[in-house]
C-alpha cells in the first residue's frame, strides 16, 4: 500500500519526502482541527454532565 | 526443478504470494490505525488543553466587567501580616455581606453566552474560570469550559445554581475537583455580585443521577428550599462511566463594589505560602 504510494510520487528522494511531509502535516491539520472535535463527543470518554 | 509452467489458477506459489501480498496490507491497515489512535490520544490530551485554556481565558477577556475591579495584574501576591486590610486591596466589610436577604434577579443569559465567572481558592489564587450557559459538550463545554444547566437556578438563585465541566481535557476547568472538601469556598462572579458557596458534601454517582441537578440537591421534585450549587464532572478521569459531584450552598452574596471577598484573597488556608518577603517587588 505505501510501497505503492512511494513509487508513484515523483521527483527524487528528497522531493518525494518533501511531498510525504506536507501530506503527513495536511492530514494531521484535518484530523486536529475537525475529525477529532466531531468524533471526540461521540465516545464513552469525557461526559461530565447527568441526566438527559 | 525441471521446466517452469505458467503459474495456473491453482498455482500454490502463487496463492502464497496473494497471502504475503494481503498480510502485509493488513499490516499496513494496523499500523496505520495505531497511529492515528496515538494522534487521538495526543490530540485529547495535549491539543484540547492548549486551545481550551486559550478560548477560556479570551471569553473571560472579553468580560467588560473584568478589569474593575479585578486588580491590574490580578491579585496581589504580598500576604497579609495584620490580616486581609493589610494587603492593601478592599475587602468585603462584613455588613456587606448579604445573609439572610435575596439577592437581585440575574438575567437570564443566551445560549452560549458566558454571564459569570467561578473562583476557587482550593485551586489555587489564580483561579477563575468563565461560566457559560448550556452543557453542549461542541458549542460550551469543549470551548468555554464550564457550562450551567439551562433550566437550573442562576448565580444565587433560590434552588440549585447546577454546572458541569471537562476534568482532564479542554482547559480542564475542574481538574482538581477531589481536593475539593467541606467548608471550601466556591466564588461566582456575576457583573454586579460576588456569591460566595460553601461546600457542604461530595458524591460519585451514575450519569442518569438527575437528581444532582435538582433544585434540591438529591430530592428529585422537591420545591427549592435554599440557594445551592452543584458541580458535575467526570469519573474515574477520561472516563464516563461515573460522575463526580460537588454539593454546596450560598453563605453570602455581596455587591461587587462593596471590594472582594475575603476568600478568594486570601485564599484557601493551606495555598497560603509560608514566606511573604520581597514577593510583591518584582524582577
Amino acid at each position: 500500500m505505501y510501497g505503492w504510494l512511494w513509487k508513484r510520487i515523483p521527483g527524487s528522494i528528497w522531493i518525494k519526502c518533501a511531498i510525504v511531509s506536507a501530506g503527513v502535516l495536511v492530514l494531521v491539520v484535518v484530523l486536529f482541527l475537525w475529525v477529532f472535535p466531531w468524533l471526540a463527543p461521540l465516545l464513552p470518554f469525557n461526559q461530565q454532565t447527568v441526566g438527559g | 526443478m525441471g521446466k517452469t509452467a505458467p503459474p495456473t489458477k491453482n498455482d500454490p506459489r502463487r496463492a502464497r504470494r496473494w497471502i504475503a501480498h494481503t498480510l502485509g496490507i493488513l499490516g499496513e491497515v494496523l499500523v496505520t490505525l495505531g497511529v492515528l489512535l496515538a494522534l487521538f490520544v495526543v490530540w485529547e490530551v495535549w491539543w484540547t488543553d492548549v486551545v481550551g485554556t486559550r478560548q477560556q481565558q479570551e471569553a473571560i477577556d472579553d468580560l467588560t466587567w473584568r478589569f474593575p475591579p479585578i486588580p491590574e495584574g490580578g491579585f496581589p501576591v504580598v500576604l497579609p501580616t495584620e490580616g486581609p486590610d493589610d494587603l492593601g486591596i478592599p475587602i468585603v466589610a462584613e455588613e456587606d455581606k448579604h445573609r439572610t436577604d435575596s439577592p437581585p434577579y440575574e438575567p437570564t443569559p443566551e445560549a452560549e453566552e458566558t454571564f459569570a465567572t467561578m473562583y476557587v481558592p482550593r485551586w489555587g489564587a489564580d483561579y477563575v474560570k468563565p461560566i457559560s450557559e448550556g452543557v453542549g459538550r461542541r458549542d460550551v463545554l469543549d470551548k468555554l469550559g464550564i457550562g450551567h444547566y439551562p433550566g437550573t437556578a442562576l448565580p444565587g438563585g433560590w434552588g440549585n445554581f447546577a454546572v458541569a465541566g471537562h476534568r482532564t481535557t479542554y482547559g480542564k476547568p475542574f481538574d482538581r475537583i477531589e481536593e475539593l472538601v467541606e467548608g471550601d469556598a466556591i466564588v461566582v462572579r456575576t457583573e454586579s455580585i460576588w456569591y460566595v458557596y460553601r461546600v457542604t458534601e461530595t458524591a460519585i454517582v451514575y450519569p442518569g443521577y438527575s437528581a444532582a441537578i435538582a433544585p434540591v440537591p438529591g430530592h428529585k421534585g422537591a420545591a427549592a428550599d435554599g440557594r445551592y450549587i452543584t458541580l458535575t464532572t467526570c469519573h474515574p478521569k477520561f472516563s464516563a462511566s461515573k460522575r463526580y459531584i460537588v454539593y454546596g450552598v450560598l453563605e453570602y452574596w455581596a455587591e461587587a463594589s462593596a471590594g472582594y471577598p475575603e476568600e478568594i484573597v486570601l485564599g484557601a488556608e493551606e495555598s497560603i505560602p509560608e514566606v511573604e518577603a520581597g514577593v510583591g517587588e518584582g524582577p
